[in-house]
């Protein structure tokens, strides 16, 4: 318990992902939802920086530079549909974002 | 355990105290500075020539009132200066006053990019403290104000990283002793990094002629206009810490940092007698004078100006700096 | 034992202000929620010895992403009033339910990995990194010449994915 080995890092991490998937399945508000993804990609991180540290090799380092990379663009790519479809239906709500036609 | 506990903590007192004394004194010099330019005095009244206005102006402004606006956010309300002076004084801790380690606080091998990231963090402060406020005006006037911010932190961010190119490292330590090696000042082989680090560090900081956010004139005052009394005072000091940030790191990027002119040449020697944090003192001290020179002279661009200067004109040249420097770098 | 509390520590921040951000009313102060939960990941980052990553992920994550969901949060709130409805309605027996069954499966591996005689790790040999120096440069070194078609390719989406958001968020100008 005192010693810290690569799977308590490990733990946290899925840990972490689960509240992240808590996050996308019970909130209604899309942008909350966004962010629990955001939190669930910060655990895959976490992950792979303890291995790479426990290994010391800096794949997964370089791994984890392009997880960033590819978060932020998607998350100017999703605000963007989002601010789109705002425009025409004012709502935040998943609830009612379900119908491609009205 | 006095190496690593008791040193830093009295290093970090004592520059945060002197950080937050000379900002005080800095809106005096501001104040007196535009007088002169202006053909009138200044401050005059309290104390011998004014000088006992910095600290008169803390006193009033801790004892105003302090406003919540009905139905405002307490919590982002309270936190949004908090956030605004944080990063801003974060900074100084791997600011290096001297090549000794007693002279900073630490040296981080990844220094600048610090500095970077604790900038960008400041746009916190801006975005909540206009939503806080939970009044149309000043959310409309924080969202261009961090819009502002986030699109000249592109420039900014382009042009330190061809001075790490140009110095190799991104620890501040080394990039100063990359200037004593080379055997000149940066300023003088990359003017246009200067140049663009220095415009962008006035509309990083919302100084004239970038502070449409926070002008008087446009949107009622701004991010901060229902701010008062020691929460206003918070924005203020961490806009002026921002600029003493800005400053130093013009400084030690392009000036030496702390080296006396011509660290190389042995006849000057005796120069040396002046400790080096002096050095680095007095020239932090000729660019806060050129800030508020600027203040002083120029008019205020508009918001569209602002935003096509930093997009257009300024990003651009950032990254063709960016290349040119590399070509070079790799030429030579 | 001092790396220890400082692990558990700041495991225990981590989880609990990501619970905080899930379970938030209000979008602005989730948001603020992730910020701090951002910045504490980025200091176990510095503690695994990653440093130049705790910075890009304070620089991109917590001062990037996250400033651009507070932005369209506060655009979407310009435009109608907040409202303070709890969203606890949705699926949140099923969450819960999946929370309770992976939280079984976590202290099935925990307990596994414990009573498992722990051989000791051979860590293989690191990549053979030519250049000396911390992090940043060596960092550097691997993703300029082992992982460079990864890093073009990263470059071009991020291209894509800019020019992707200004179409989608344009007004039309009919």
């Amino acid at each position: 318990m005192l010693e810290i080995t690569p799977l308590h890092y490990s733990l946290l991490s899925a840990a972490l992902f689960m509240i992240g998937v808590i996050g996308v399945l019970a909130r209604r508000n899309i942008i909350v939802v966004f962010m629990s993804i955001e939190i669930i990609l910060n655990a895959v991180n976490i992950n792979l920086i303890a291995l790479s540290h426990q290994w010391q090799n800096l794949a997964g380092q370089v791994f984890v530079v392009f997880v960033i990379a590819v978060a932020a663009a998607e998350a100017a790519v999703g605000l963007g549909i989002l601010v789109a479809f705002f425009r025409n239906k004012e709502t935040v709500n998943i609830d009612e974002m379900s119908v491609m036609r009205w | 355990m006095i190496d690593t506990i008791v040193t830093p903590l009295l290093k970090i007192a004592i520059l945060l105290n002197a950080v937050l004394v000379a900002v005080t004194f800095l809106v005096l010099m501001e104040r007196k500075v535009i007088a002169w330019t202006q053909s009138r005095l200044g401050p005059m009244r309290v104390g011998p020539h004014g000088i006992l206005q910095a600290l008169a102006d803390p006193i009033k402004l801790i004892l105003k009132e302090d406003i919540t606006p009905a139905k405002a956010d307490k919590w982002v309300f309270t936190l949004a200066p908090i956030m605004s002076l944080v990063p801003a004084l974060v900074v100084f801790a791997v600011i290096p006053f001297g090549a000794d380690p007693l002279y900073y606080v630490s040296d981080i091998n990844v220094g600048l990019l610090f500095i970077i990231s604790m900038t960008s963090i400041g746009v916190y402060g801006i975005i909540l403290g206009g939503w806080a406020s939970n009044s149309k005006y000043p959310l409309l006037a924080s969202l261009r104000a961090s819009a502002q911010l986030v699109s000249y932190e592109i420039a900014v961010t382009m042009t330190l990283v061809s001075m790490i190119v140009t110095a190799g490292s991104l620890s501040l330590v080394e990039i100063v002793e990359a200037q004593r090696e080379a055997g000149v000042w940066f300023g003088f082989i990359q003017p246009v990094a200067l140049g663009l680090i220095f415009i962008g560090g006035l509309a990083e900081t919302n100084r004239v002629p970038f502070d449409l956010p926070e002008a008087e004139t446009e949107l009622t005052g701004g991010f901060h206009t229902e701010y008062s009394g020691m929460r206003f005072s918070l924005f203020f000091l961490a806009e002026y810490a921002n600029i003493i940030v800005i400053s130093a790191i013009v400084v030690i990027m392009f000036f030496g940092g702390w080296m006396r002119p011509f660290p190389n040449v042995e006849v000057l020697s005796f120069l040396d007698l002046i400790p080096s944090w002096i050095w680095f003192v007095m020239k932090i001290f000729v660019f806060l004078y050129v800030f508020i020179w600027i203040r002083a002279t120029f008019p205020r661009y508009r918001y569209d100006q602002l935003m096509g200067l930093g997009w257009k004109v300024l990003m651009p040249i950032a990254i063709g700096n960016l290349v040119v420097t590399a070509i070079v770098k790799v030429l030579l | 034992m001092v790396e220890a509390i400082a692990f558990y520590t700041l495991a225990a921040l981590i989880l609990g202000l990501a619970i905080l951000v899930i379970t938030a009313r209000s979008a602005v102060h989730s948001a603020l929620f992730l910020v701090v939960d951002f910045f504490f990941v980025a200091v176990m980052y510095v503690s695994l010895g990653a440093e130049f990553v705790a910075v890009i992920q304070i620089l991109v994550y917590a001062g990037g992403i996250v400033v651009l969901y507070l932005f369209v949060v506060m655009l979407v709130s310009l435009k109608r009033e907040p409202e303070q409805h709890a969203d606890t309605r949705r699926l949140k027996f099923q969450g819960m339910l999946l929370a309770g069954v992976v939280l079984l499966e976590l202290v099935g591996i925990g307990a596994y990995a414990a009573a498992r005689d722990s051989a000791p790790v051979v860590a293989r040999v690191a990549v053979d990194i030519p250049v000396q120096g911390g992090n940043t440069e060596q960092l550097g070194w691997v993703l300029y010449t082992d992982y460079l078609i990864p890093f073009e390719l990263a470059s071009i989406l991020l291209l894509v994915a800019m020019v992707g958001a200004i179409v989608l968020a344009k007004r039309s100008l009919d």
